[in-house]
């Protein structure tokens, strides 16, 4: 009997053993409806039990299952076996360091996130008792598509200048930075401005637009971070004819 | 146990050859020396107007020579492309909604081919004029 089988090579690292990271190859049963992830899970439930990774709900919607699948940050649960040739090479998140296997450590986007404030920032605090901010469906649609993100850290993953440039705050915090920004229910633009409109912020993105390519929500930060550029310069020149005009 | 991460090295230098989009990105980023070095020649060639008909003569014939041609050559391949990938990613850049709707992104990008038409035609005409 002989059924069709795919080969995995996948990087793996134990900080225990290993100088530095090697391919481990392992071969696994094809399924027209298997999605990377599936084999993956198969190698560890079926094959080898020391294989670490992420995930969690299997359809797209946490982001913990990203990897380099490739060459191209993916979500391995949502990469049919069946798009690819009978050999896949599977890496870590790129530009992250390597905790153990495929699992980064994230703590550095993390951080960046935590510093452009992506939260609403209202105007008055309003108690539960108050009831909702309420907001029309045109004033959704403004910033609807940013809030798709998931942190899923494939934007960092494939932006050439995170990788080369460790302080750059990156796409994905940029772009929900941009979100709230957008959204008329915060005022939290100014004190947003420090980390979003510095040099580590938006204006040391190059434009290369990997980040757009590679989001697996559509989110295109790329967009959001030009769309930043050009409202950073109106303040800019605004602050420069108006000094008055902010506190 | 113990934590140790790994940090994988990143090549400075080859890392735009290993992806066909960031080989796009550069080779757009690469077209700006060939624009910039243009425009030095034509300030140069309006140095050489400034001294005299002979001077500027000297000048054309050398631009019009086969290293100046296929300068000039290279230089329009990369501006055409440089256009054409900046335009293609102007509606990221400057979504317009108009009306409650987003303007579809080709809308967008054919503005400004339209635009740059325009501006092409109005210089064209007036070095017809003068």
């Amino acid at each position: 009997m002989s059924e069709r089988t795919v080969e995995l090579e996948i990087l793996r690292y134990d900080p225990d053993q290993d100088q530095e990271p090697y391919f481990q190859t392992y071969t696994v049963p094809y399924h027209e409806d298997w999605v990377v992830l599936d084999a993956i899970n198969y190698i560890k439930d079926e094959l080898d039990r020391t294989l670490s990774y992420r995930w969690s709900c299997h359809m797209a919607v946490c982001g913990s299952c990203g990897m380099v699948i490739n060459g191209t940050p993916v979500l391995s649960c949502n990469t049919f076996l069946r798009d690819y040739p009978d050999k896949i090479r599977i890496e870590p998140l790129r530009n992250f360091p390597i905790e153990r296997d495929l699992i980064v450590d994230m703590d550095d986007f993390i951080s960046k996130l935590t510093s452009v404030k992506p939260w609403v920032i209202a105007r008055e605090e309003r108690s539960v008792d108050d009831g909702e901010y309420l907001q029309t469906p045109a004033q959704l649609a403004v910033f609807k598509q940013y809030t798709a993100c998931i942190n899923c850290m494939l934007c960092y993953s494939a932006c050439p200048q995170y990788a080369l440039n460790e302080p750059f705050v990156g796409p994905a915090a940029l772009a929900l930075a941009h979100r709230y920004n957008l959204d008329n229910r915060d005022i939290g633009r100014s004190a947003r401005e420090d980390v979003v409109a510095s040099n580590p912020g938006i204006w040391e993105c190059s434009f290369v637009g990997a980040c757009s390519e590679v989001c697996p929500k559509l989110v295109d930060p790329a967009g959001a971070i030009q769309q930043a550029k050009i409202a950073s310069t109106g303040d800019y020149f605004l602050d420069f004819l108006m000094p008055w005009r902010r506190k | 146990m113990s934590r140790r991460p790994y940090i994988r090295p990143v090549s400075t230098t080859g890392w735009w050859l290993r992806d066909g989009l960031y080989f796009r990105y550069m080779m757009r980023e690469l077209s700006s020396l060939f624009i910039g070095a243009f425009t030095i020649f034509l300030i140069l060639g309006l140095y050489r107007l400034s001294q005299g008909r002979a001077e500027f003569e000297v000048f054309t014939a050398r631009l019009l020579g086969p290293a100046g041609t296929a300068f000039a050559l290279l230089t329009l391949i990369f501006a055409i492309y440089h256009t054409y990938t900046w335009f293609q990613v102007t509606p990221k850049a400057m979504p317009i909604v108009l009306a409650g709707k987003r303007i579809p992104g080709f809308v967008i990008v054919a503005a400004h081919w339209l635009l740059f038409a325009a501006v092409s035609a109005t210089v064209w005409l007036l070095a017809v004029i003068f």
